[in-house]
């Protein structure tokens, strides 16, 4: 099997404050090869884009990578700073945010964002620049992309901004580009094109995606794999039939019923009793515990083993085997 | 555009009218210049004499216009106190007071902006820090006090820079330059030194302000993930979004670098059109106190004329609105 794009080991941010250390990233592992889609999901808190933050290299301070490793593509990139990491941002790994509204710079043309995105990494001239600027709209499906390059960001509706959103993304042909909810802001009319439309240029050009979203329909949809996510730590890993239709994770278990998947007919939003721990009060043994319906004695003393990529599914003492989600 | 331009021309006009009513009208209760302007032995007879000769018998409105007609021919009458036409002396005057405010008013928007933005990058740094205590006395000192700082330890002690007066000036087509002279340019030092000190610290603090909060913005986040240079990232992205608030108060404070010109000058016994008013409102020489209040508040008026223009120039959100309103 070829190199993946993307592979993260026992990937543990930190953020110290007063009250302690925290970890909002804590011994996360996975990986995504060319063209794979990965879906991460989580309820809010969980880590999903201090995890991508992190593998970008934009992370705020104070919270910092305190162990693991990231490579892309074989290269490190965990310990790169300054200019080394700027170089690989856009170049390597892009990005594309949640809010298309926010994420475009109100002043400047979409042209000249994108010809700028291009000429801060490929040796190009600006001609060069501005003709495949044009062409990156084209991809994305801009009407009159020749004439929309001009364009201020205000002058496009929100979909048609998060397509530009990410073509800048795009620009550069990154290896990788994380998705953290790129459709949460969107009109729902609009959402399922914006995947489809993410989907098919990252299939195309063989893009890593690290899609990072609350909802399953866009991960039955789009991802290939999935990566659940609780209290900073990775819960279920697994290919994206197996974690829908057979979770093995009973938090997994829970977060499907809470979501009414299309295939699953008018089923009611099945909320997990109780809120997921704050990250200055984890209780022992497994974070999930207090919420969980299967805990034993044992999970509230010793946590559930960690996931390594191609081990164990879940990480969970007593994972559910051939249940039928209810 | 055209037709906001109009309105707005139309709007100061009425501004304008309106600042002159007022200014007109409170000069009548200053005191009665006849006073002052005839000496003890007068009688009844010279008295209504010089009232008609002024014009002063007739009723308010009437002479009201009467100035309002001259003034836009640029005759606002003759002074009382040195009998010469107004028109003259404001010429002869404005040059000290506009030379010296558009030094002020260029080292406040030049070192302003630089400082603000050199504080808010480096926003913990020592430096950073040092300057932001520095320019809190800046805010706080009153300007008379500054100037007679200044004065103390640039002239008296150290003897290296005159502490009154424009020095030598030369006489080009009527205006009458300071910069053309080395006594000329020495004098200017102190004085606009201690008029731009208050404005520079104030347009510091707020680009700082404004420039950090523009840089937690999704578009700077966003224009960091697609690996723009910091350059970039500062000063394309983050400071022209930065100056789109900073451009009013700056404005502003242009104008009000005019209106306090008269502390200055007095301070320095600097021959401008501040000084001039300061005199005449002792001698309550009412055709040159309306003819600098109305000067004033041209220049108000201009600027924020300018101000408008300059918004539409930098902000093309404002460009569509305005044009699709109209
Ligand atoms: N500066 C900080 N100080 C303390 N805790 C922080 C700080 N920044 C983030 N956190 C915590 O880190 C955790 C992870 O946040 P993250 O943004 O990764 O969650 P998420 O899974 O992306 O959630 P969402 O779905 O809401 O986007 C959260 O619990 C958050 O409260
Ligand atoms: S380890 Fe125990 S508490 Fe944790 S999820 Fe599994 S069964 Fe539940
Ligand atoms: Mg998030």
């Amino acid at each position: 099997m070829a190199d993946p794009v993307l592979s993260i080991r026992d990937l543990t941010v930190e953020i110290p404050t007063r009250y302690g250390i925290l970890r909002p990233v804590s011994g996360v592992s996975y990986d995504i090869a060319a063209g794979e889609i990965l879906g991460v999901v989580g309820e809010s808190g969980a880590g999903k884009s201090m995890a991508g933050n992190a593998v970008i290299g934009l992370l705020s301070p104070p919270a910092h990578i305190a162990a693991g490793e990231i490579h892309v593509r074989g290269t490190r990139v965990d310990q790169l700073t300054g200019d080394a990491m700027r170089r690989l941002r856009g170049k390597e790994i892009g990005m594309v945010f949640q809010d298309p509204l926010t994420s475009l710079n109100p002043l400047l043309r979409i042209g000249d964002q994108l010809t700028e995105t291009m000429l801060a990494h490929l040796d190009i001239s600006r001609a060069e620049a501005e003709r495949r600027a044009v062409a990156a709209l084209e991809e994305v499906g801009i009407p009159g992309a020749a004439e929309r390059v001009g364009s201020y960001p205000h002058e496009f509706s929100g979909g048609m901004r998060q397509r530009v959103v990410i073509a800048l993304a795009l620009c550069a042909e990154p290896s990788l580009i994380i998705a953290d909810e790129p459709t949460t802001a969107l009109d729902v009319s609009v959402q399922a094109q914006i995947i489809a439309l993410l989907k098919k240029l990252c299939r195309e050009r063989g893009t890593a995606v690290m899609l990072i979203t609350h909802d399953m329909g866009v991960i039955a949809e789009a991802a290939d794999r999935v990566a659940v996510m609780y209290a900073g730590q990775l819960a279920e890993l697994g290919p994206v039939r197996d974690v829908l239709t057979a979770p093995r994770h009973p938090y997994t278990h829970g977060l499907m019923g809470s979501t009414p998947l299309a295939s699953r007919g008018k089923d009611r939003l099945h909320q997990i009793p109780g809120a997921m721990p704050r990250l200055d009060a984890l209780p022992d043994g497994c974070a999930f515990h207090p919420r969980c319906p299967r805990a034993h004695d044992r999970c509230r003393v010793s946590p559930g083993p960690r996931i390594e990529d191609g081990g164990g599914r879940a990480a969970c003492l007593f994972p559910m085997v051939e249940e039928a989600v209810a | 555009m055209l037709a906001f331009i109009i309105r707005r021309v139309f709007q100061s006009i009425l501004v304008l009218l309106v600042v002159g009513a007022v200014a007109f009208s409170m000069f009548r209760f200053v005191g009665d210049p006849i006073d002052n302007m005839l000496g003890q032995e007068r009688t009844q007879a010279d008295i209504e004499r010089l009232r008609t000769e002024l014009g002063l018998d007739q009723p308010f409105p009437v002479q009201y216009y009467k100035f309002l007609k001259g003034a836009v021919q640029g005759n606002f009458g003759v002074s009382y106190r040195q009998g010469r036409p107004v028109s003259d002396i404001l010429i002869e005057r404005a040059p000290a007071t506009l030379e010296l405010a558009a030094v002020s008013g260029f080292l406040a928007i030049t070192i302003g902006i630089a400082l603000g933005v050199f504080t808010a990058i480096r926003r913990n740094g020592f430096t950073a820090n040092a300057i932001m205590s520095v320019s809190l006395i800046g805010v706080s000192l009153p300007t008379f006090l500054i100037g007679i700082l200044l004065i103390y330890l640039f002239s008296v002690e150290l003897g290296w820079l005159p502490s009154f007066g424009r020095g030598e000036t030369v006489m080009v087509g009527g205006w009458s330059t300071g910069f053309l002279t080395e006594s000329g340019l020495k004098a200017l030092i102190l004085p606009s030194i201690t008029l731009g000190l208050y404005q520079m610290t104030l347009i510091m603090r707020l680009v700082r302000s404004e420039m950090l909060e523009v840089l937690r913005q999704d578009y700077i986040r966003f224009a960091r993930a697609r690996g723009l240079r910091d350059r970039a990232v500062n000063f394309r992205h983050a400071l022209k979004n930065t100056l789109v608030p900073v451009i009013t108060v700056t404005g502003l404070q242009l104008g009000s670098i005019i209106a306090f010109a008269i502390i200055t000058e007095t301070v320095f016994q600097w021959p401008g059109v501040g000084l001039l008013f300061i005199n005449a409102i002792q001698f309550v020489d009412i055709p040159v106190m309306a003819a600098y209040l109305m000067l004033i508040s041209v220049m108000f008026v201009a600027i924020n004329l300018i101000v408008d223009l300059l918004y539409f120039a930098i902000d093309p959100r404002l460009r569509a609105d305005r044009t699709a309103a109209h």
